[in-house]
């Protein structure tokens, strides 16, 4: 039970790391850098696998297991320890987040050796995994929430990582700016959550909630009010705009932090607060349709791009959008599940792209690359697998978890036709954009100067990460293997404590439920999964965008001209950036200006400052006047004041006060 | 024989204080201020006198002793100061004695 009762060092090694690399590492070779960087994160990841084994030693009863090392705040009845938990739901997000952390950290050692401030970049992405490793551990809203807003800092700070450049710094500080905007309604959730329940620990919360029913409306509220900040944090509409911004990080933290990890933050706090969720159905169809809009809208938006990194930050966006259809249709442990796979086909996509960019020199854009097959195959290889994987093709990780995510919405308990048509024709899309983006960069003629560009493949540290995640965007999906012949899920049957323990009486029985699924024949169960409406718009996606970028590669053009008005619509992602800044951002400017800065600061807070000093001078120099210097105005004064005097005692005595 | 009421000696030093006030702010001889302020002092002694008298108490007398003694002091050093005065201004007039300031 070593890592069990020490379960602080989990969250000790990589903020060591961060510290010792952040505060000695700036003239070290880089060879020592790594050595802390990825030694921190390699003896997290073994020590979560540690942890995990000794987990699953614990008898049920003993789950969460629960570790307090003191007491933060105590202010009765407000008290906040900072304790850790361990459960099946955190277990996954452990492996998870250690997993891909330590391979991306492997290949940052690869893609920014060339980069100045190499320190400060394992610092920084040290620093991401200890409060993102905080954030899953946590065991009450505070301490997540310390978690919370750790990692946006260290998504800020990445963002910006080359401060020099206005618009990497620009996309740190809107990021930073419109998560914020979230976090203040989830800040009022914590709140609203302590005013009703008189803690902010999960255990006693959920506790609570069973024994006594609180309002629907309470309910309803305080999960909307946490939705809001899952919102921001995983960048759901409305506020999904800094997402593609942030892509002006460095690839790797794009594939750690903009995809992999921080930004399903979102989707493992709703998972984590499934009692409360469950029990307001109203608040759950709003997530529901919320991952369901998003997931077609911004999908849309990516058919259309030519960054690479931007297709596939829409691509994360519309991904997050499916895990929160999930969740708002209750079955949590399949957004779970779709986190675990999209961490792994949507980590390994950005680290190829990173590595195709790293190729082309630098190159962003699709328009200008083309042919790169034969040229970076291991970097092909690996990316068409994540790509067949994505788009949902059987047998590959995001076919188990988005075909589960569907079928949860066609035939769940809360299940809706229209978020499930909404998921099905954004499953169509999602493969039409993915294949558009392999076939534009690794199929056809060379479009780019190859006198002057020298493709190269990416070093050893940089494609063998992209190997193993290739082998878990395959197989990291057949835990759910099973299900469709007509067996167990094992995915959700790990997670079922989890969702099950609080639910309340209904899902319990939908749950009850869902384990037996209808008596279909196992043959037939797959071939009903195989040939099912999600597979088919996906190969129709592949067809289509094979038509158009291979067969035909001047209809994309020809296609654009015909329906101008649309593709420009796409293409300037609806105008959402220009009316967030005509409605929010310039009449704020213009307050901001006008009001707060000439107005408050410089009129009235100014005014004060100057005016008393103007008073005090003013008197001053009035009452300088009396020291004239001559005898007799002094003692006419004194007079004066024994006359006061006088007149004031008789009056008190007139009046009768002693 | 009738005993004068106290409040005919209170008035009476009232009136002589008044009168020293007066002569204090309008004079400008500078001895005159000088008898003008043993006039306001020696009005309060009277005072003292009249109410250790009706009290039949010592205390009054007592400070009566400390006035005259203070204002004997007083007239050494102010007379002294009278006389630099004149020395210096060549001038008895309170209104040259402006040199109270920085």
């Amino acid at each position: 039970m070593l890592i069990l009762d020490h379960l602080w060092i989990i969250l000790a090694l990589p903020l060591a790391g961060a510290a010792i690399n952040g505060l000695l590492g700036k003239h070290w070779p880089q060879s020592r850098v790594n050595a802390v960087a990825i030694g921190s994160v390699t003896l997290a990841f073994v020590a979560v696998v540690e942890l995990v084994r000794e987990f699953s030693q614990l008898a049920p009863e003993q789950i969460p297991f629960v570790g307090n090392y003191f007491t933060w705040m105590l202010a009765s009845p407000f008290r906040v320890d900072f304790a850790l938990a361990v459960d099946q739901l955190t277990v996954v997000m452990l492996l998870t987040v250690s997993f891909v952390g330590m391979l991306i950290h492997i290949y940052s050692t690869g893609y920014m050796a060339h980069e100045g401030g190499y320190y400060r970049f394992f610092c920084y992405l040290n620093l991401f995994m200890f409060f993102m490793l905080t954030l899953v551990m946590a065991t009450n809203l505070i301490v997540m929430f310390v978690g919370w807003e750790g990692v946006g800092l260290c998504s800020y700070l990445l963002i910006g990582f080359w401060f020099l450049k206005k618009s990497a710094t620009d996309a740190g500080k809107k990021a930073f700016i419109t998560t914020r905007i979230g976090d203040f309604g989830f800040t009022v959730g914590v709140l609203l959550v302590f005013a009703t329940f008189q803690s902010i620990d999960f255990g006693t919360i959920f506790k609570s909630l069973a024994a006594n029913p609180v309002s629907e409306t309470t309910l309803t509220v305080i999960c909307i009010l946490l939705f809001t900040g899952a919102v921001g944090k995983s960048a759901q509409l409305p506020l999904y705009v800094w997402l593609p911004d942030a892509m002006e990080g460095p690839t790797p933290v794009s594939a750690l932090i903009h995809a992999a990890t921080m930004v399903t933050a979102g989707v493992y706090m709703v998972a984590r607060m499934n009692p409360l969720f469950s029990r307001a159905p109203v608040a759950m169809l709003v997530v529901a349709i919320v991952g369901a809009v998003t997931a077609f809208y911004s999908a849309t938006i990516g058919l259309v791009q030519t960054d690479i990194k931007k297709v596939l930050a829409y691509s994360t966006v519309s991904q997050l959008g499916y895990m929160f259809l999930a969740c708002g249709v209750g079955s949590y442990a399949t957004g779970i599940f779709h986190l675990m796979t999209h961490a792994f086909f949507k980590g390994l996509l950005f680290l190829a792209a990173g590595s195709v960019i790293h190729a082309m020199g630098g190159e962003q854009d699709m328009m200008k690359m083309g042919g790169l097959a034969k040229k970076i195959p291991a970097t092909y290889w690996t990316m068409l697998i994540a790509t067949l994987a994505i788009a949902g093709i059987p047998g590959f990780a995001g076919f188990f978890s988005k075909d589960e995510i569907l079928e949860a919405a066609h035939s769940g308990p809360n299940a809706n036709l229209i978020l499930w048509l909404l998921g099905v024709a954004g499953a169509g899309l999602t493969s039409f954009y993915m294949f558009r983006l392999v076939f534009l960069t690794f199929f056809g003629a060379p479009r780019y100067d190859e006198h002057h560009v020298h493709v190269h493949e990416s070093p050893k540290n940089m494609t063998i990460p992209l190997m193993i995640l290739a082998f878990f965007s395959i197989f990291g999906g057949w835990f759910a293997a099973p299900h469709l012949v007509g067996g167990t899920d094992y995915f959700e049957h790990f997670l079922h404590p989890v969702f099950s323990a609080y639910a309340p009486q209904p899902a319990e029985q939908a749950a009850a439920l869902a384990e037996n699924p209808a008596a279909e024949g196992p043959a037939l169960g797959l071939l009903h999964a195989v040939t099912g409406w999600p597979v088919i718009v996906a190969v129709l996606g592949l067809l289509v965008a094979w038509w158009l970028y291979i067969k035909n590669p001047e209809a994309p053009k020809r296609l654009a001209k015909s329906v101008h008005g649309l593709y420009a619509l796409l293409l300037n992602k609806y105008y959402v950036d220009e009316i967030y800044a005509a409605l929010i951002v310039r009449p704020l400017l213009w307050i901001s200006t006008n009001v707060l800065w000439h107005g408050v600061d410089q009129g009235l807070i100014d005014g004060i400052v100057n005016g008393s000093a103007h008073i005090a001078r003013l008197t001053g120099s009035r009452l300088r006047e009396l020291q004239s210097g001559n005898t007799r105005s002094y003692a006419a004064w004194v007079l004066v004041g024994v006359v006061g005097f006088t007149v004031l005692l008789l009056a008190l005595f007139v009046t009768g006060v002693h | 024989m009738s005993v004068i009421p106290v409040s005919y000696y209170l008035a009476l030093s009232a009136v002589l204080f008044g009168l020293g006030v007066i002569a204090f702010v309008f004079k400008r001889n500078v001895i005159t201020v000088f008898m003008s302020i043993e006039l306001m002092l020696n009005a309060v002694n009277l005072a003292f006198v009249a109410f250790a008298r009706a009290h039949n108490q010592l205390d009054g007398l007592v400070f009566v002793f400390f006035v005259i003694v203070v204002a004997a002091a007083e007239a050494a050093v102010g007379l002294a100061l009278v006389i630099m005065l004149a020395q210096n201004r060549q001038s008895l007039s309170v209104e040259r004695m402006d040199h109270l300031k920085l």
